[in-house]
């Protein structure tokens, strides 16, 4: 997700507080907001809902994540430090995906953003210390010797002198007795272990056996939710369209049918099992109203934004200098129109949510990014106060910034109300098409002037498109609001604050207004145009489109300019080491001018998320195809916590990149989607996978995010080379060459 | 009723016969580890084998699959540690193939059935093979390097030597209320 929904990057130190569980040893809980608030329902004899860490007199050391797993590795990194600094290896910790809290909340307690390494980096190694030190000063004060001379290391506390010993669980409950440090000392790098090592992934065993928990499994291999059954829901053919009327009739009569009833977002088919509600939803008629945007599609949509770009100058989100006057005193003006479509998700696993009412309350197992963003919608739906909802997150299939989004655990909990049993549903790979929260069609236009020694006086870009923030916050502000605002006024206030946060929505223009090269006038525009379509965070959000934007247009001017790209950006780049760097070691990684026989290379250079990404592509086009042999990139992401999952993150943004560069969009249809499954939505496969290299900057700068950064420079760097290898500049995504 | 070998076990099946074979593992057996993605063959997340032949379960109607033999992720290796599971789940441990992990079962099945097929595939058999197994996370660079592991493991009989310790215990889901 994006770094405007997220707030300013938590720096500030958590404050750290030890809770007194009976028999539960030692434990460190966290207070990232600063705000007390009354603890989830608590189960007793369990982990403290609101502790991290805790260390029992069985001597386990539990953390408890409360990040999200959606592949991206938090499972392991985040363990990792705290085992750094308790001296453990990580290996040893048992992880527990905790629920939602508010003391884990900075501000919402949601995964994106490449955000959960960052600004974990701090608080997460001070609990592990904190740890350490009461640990020392418990085991000192027992032995009746100095702390100074106790020894911790890979769970045991020592003391050399008197040869005495004791694991950390034995010294648990008097651990938990002292006094909690708020500033304790933090190892230094040179010291470190296990961060900046390639711990492996504590997934790895149970998601190469089979035996790992996603969403969709919740209570398919156990008899812990009695009587689950599936829904499967029919939803409108149209955005915006209302179910006029529905005869479920013939489908009650299939076999395995249980009910058939209407939610708000549809109709809802409960049977036994996925299959008999799939067949039972078929023999469903339903009758939906026009909608709001019946006749809409691709070509009327970018129409439309055409004349809002030929009508309209937009919010200036950036004025270096005096563009107007740059062109005029131009020796030229070169000029392009860039369009990006639509894109889904697409995550393997469809979007599903389990959930359960019974006495007065509500349990929810969802897969999800936003744990109190599902408590806050499925509060609203169980007609229950927010204290009333457990949210249980399970692993994820894949997010993406999809599983941001709370609609499906809205239906689950709409349905299992009404069912009065556990219900499942479960969306099809059509439903996941057609119902997502799409990346966001955009077009932009651009021109730069260049003076008569081919210098560049001054860039342009004019970009139109819709604006997430303001398309989201109407339905989801609830999260963002205190339990205790009655319904009807948080409503009031989202449909206020869509219009106070639309225009000015910085997701729509990161990575276009920060252009990061030396040009005196540069002007920077944005207009909102929003028919209604469903948009949300993809995968680097607005840089995923606005780096292909840029970095073609850099390659144009470049040659207009007569200059190689790699040294056209190096001399504009020298305010900007760090991406200079990435720039460099790229070009050095990938022999830069000398591609292997037959193939071109293409350049580009992003920074998101606070990471510095430089990616050179090679490519050959045969038959009209676009081929992409190999692919290396250079990274900078601060320190490297571990080396192996940063480089599978920029691997598997590159591919995803590629997916949208090369494969696939949404095409709306009479104010649909068009497309439904995998044959008209293609992914990469693995026999078009290139070869990807990954080459990090040694630096020892705090840690930024890896989950989105690699994917924005991919789709120029390989259009780029297109350019060089055929001639023909690519402008509009996903890439098709003219068959000259 | 129908009759089906579920990894070794002879399983009786009281579903409607044109139930896809997916549903009948996870909703009638119960398995979870084999899993929906399309339901059209597009996929390959629901990838098991067939008397040993890899198959796409979404597509493959109960009926059709009386008296044989399925073998599906549950069914490789006992589990009871790394060493006793398939060279093929050996390797994707070893090279920490998984990101979300949920394409996975798919992959290694019709990665296993590559390798028990042919002990040293090339590069372009391993990617013919696995063309057809989507992978959104975008773990194939991984993926190839594995099976050209496991299959090199396989031909030497040999098992991967764990430097870390692979009994993590992750807790599935929330705990449930008492
Ligand atoms: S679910 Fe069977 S191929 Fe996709
Ligand atoms: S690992 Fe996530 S889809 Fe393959």
């Amino acid at each position: 997700m994006s770094d405007s929904i997220n707030g300013p990057l938590l720096t500030r130190r958590a404050l750290l507080k030890s809770s007194a569980v009976a028999g539960g040893g030692l434990v460190l809980g966290v207070n990232l907001t600063g705000c007390a608030s009354s603890p989830p329902i608590a189960d007793a004899g369990s982990l403290s809902p609101d502790a991290w860490l805790q260390i029992t007199p069985d001597d386990r050391v539990i953390f408890q994540l409360d990040k999200t797993e959606m592949g991206q590795g938090v499972i392991t990194s985040l363990p990792s430090l705290v085992a750094e600094e308790l001296e453990l290896d990580p290996g040893r910790i048992h992880i527990h995906l905790a629920p939602v809290h508010s003391r884990f909340q900075d501000p919402l307690q949601v995964t994106g953003g490449s955000t959960s390494i960052a600004r974990r980096w701090e608080p997460v190694r001070q609990t592990g210390a904190a740890a350490r030190e009461m640990l020392r000063a418990a085991a000192a004060e027992r032995w009746d010797v100095p702390t100074a001379e106790i020894e911790v290391r890979d769970g045991v506390i020592s003391h050399a002198a008197s040869e005495r010993s004791a694991r950390y669980g034995e010294l648990a409950e008097a651990a938990a007795r002292q006094r909690v440090p708020q500033d304790p000392p933090l190892k230094d790098a040179s010291a470190f272990r296990f961060i900046g090592r390639s711990v492996p992934r504590t997934d790895r065993v149970t998601k190469s056996t089979g035996e790992a928990v996603f969403g969709i499994d919740v209570g398919v291999n156990g008899a812990e939710l009695p009587g689950l059954i599936t829904a499967v829901v029919i939803r409108a053919p149209r955005f915006g369209a209302e179910l006029q009327s529905f005869d479920g009739h013939t489908a009650r009569e299939h076999p395995g049918v249980i009910d058939v009833f209407q939610i708000s977002s549809g109709v809802a088919v409960l049977a036994d099992g996925y299959w008999p509600a799939r067949k039972g939803a078929e023999k469903v008629t339903a009758r939906w109203s026009a909608g709001p945007i019946e006749h809409l599609d691709s070509a009327s949509l970018e129409a439309a934004q055409r004349r809002a770009l030929d009508e309209d100058s937009g919010r200036r989100v950036r004025n270096d200098g005096n563009f107007a006057r740059a062109a005029d005193a131009a020796e030229r003006v070169i000029e392009a129109e860039y369009v990006v479509p639509h894109l889904a998700h697409a995550t393997m696993e469809p979007m599903n949510c389990t959930a359960w009412m019974r006495n007065g309350t509500c349990d929810v197992w969802v897969p999800t990014q936003g744990p109190d963003i599902v408590q806050a919608v499925a509060a609203e739906a169980a007609k229950l106060p927010r204290d009333r909802v457990r949210v249980h997150s399970t692993l994820m299939g894949g997010g993406f910034g999809r599983r941001g989004i709370p609609d499906y655990a809205v239906e689950a909990v709409e349905i299992a109300r009404l069912a009065g049993r556990p219900v499942k549903v479960v969306w099809s790979r059509e439903d996941d098409m057609r119902h997502d929260f799409y990346r966001p069609a955009t077009c932009n236009r651009l021109r730069a002037a260049l003076g008569a020694d081919g210098n560049v006086l001054g860039w342009e870009h004019r970009m139109v498109g819709p604006s997430i923030i303001s398309n989201l916050v109407p339905d989801f502000l609830g999260a963002l609001l205190p339990g205790w605002m009655p319904s009807g006024l948080t409503n009031v206030l989202g449909r206020a604050g869509g219009a106070v946060i639309r225009g000015r929505d910085s997701s729509s223009t990161e990575g276009a207004a920060d252009l990061p090269y030396a040009i005196a006038n540069v002007r920077v525009e944005s207009l909102v145009h929003d028919p209604g379509i469903p948009v949300g965070f993809w995968r680097s959000v607005g840089h995923s489109q606005n780096a292909f934007v840029v970095e073609s247009f850099v390659d144009e001017v470049a040659h207009a300019a007569g200059v190689d790209p790699v040294a056209f950006r190096e001399q504009r780049l020298a305010g900007h080491p760090r991406h200079l760097a990435t720039l460099r070691l790229a070009a050095e990684k990938a022999d830069w001018g000398n591609p292997a026989p037959g193939r071109q290379q293409g350049v580009a250079v992003h920074a998101s998320f606070g990471s510095y990404v430089t990616e050179i592509a090679e490519v050959s086009v045969e038959n009209g195809r676009i081929r992409v042999h190999r692919v290396v990139c250079a990274v900078d992401c601060g320190l490297v916590v571990n080396p192996d999952i940063a480089r599978a993150q920029m691997e598997g943004g590159i591919i995803f990149g590629l997916t949208a560069a090369l494969k696939s969009h949404i095409t709306l249809e009479n104010g649909g989607v068009k497309q439904s499954n995998f044959h008209d939505y293609p992914l990469l496969r693995m026999d078009e996978t290139p070869e990807i290299e990954v080459y990090f900057v040694d630096r020892d700068a705090p840690p930024s995010g890896v989950g989105e950064p690699g994917t924005p420079p991919i789709a120029p760097a390989v259009a780029n080379a297109v350019y060089a290898a055929t001639g023909q500049r690519l402008r509009r995504m996903p890439f098709t060459l003219d068959r000259a | 009723m129908i009759e089906l070998e579920v990894n070794g076990v002879l399983r009786e099946i009281d579903m409607p016969l044109d139930t896809p074979l997916l549903w009948v593992i996870r909703d009638g057996l119960r398995l979870a580890g084999t899993k929906f993605g399309c339901g059209m063959g597009l996929c390959g997340a629901c990838t098991v084998h067939l008397d040993g032949q890899p198959v796409r379960s979404c597509l493959t109607p109960l009926s059709s699959a009386e008296g044989r033999r399925v073998t599906t992720i549950e069914g490789l290796g006992d589990g009871s540690s790394v060493a006793t599971l398939h060279p093929v789940q050996q390797a994707w441990i070893e090279a920490s193939v998984t990101q979300c992990g949920y394409c996975q079962s798919g992959q290694i099945m019709a990665a296993v059935a590559l390798v028990d097929a042919n002990p040293d595939p090339s590069d372009a058999e391993i990617d013919r093979a696995l063309a057809g197994n989507l992978c959104r996370c975008g773990t194939y660079p991984r993926i190839r390097a594995a099976v050209r592991r496991a299959a090199e493991l396989k031909r030497r009989g040999e098992a991967v030597v764990q430097t870390w310790d692979p009994a993590v215990a992750v807790a599935p889901v929330g705990g449930l209320p008492a």
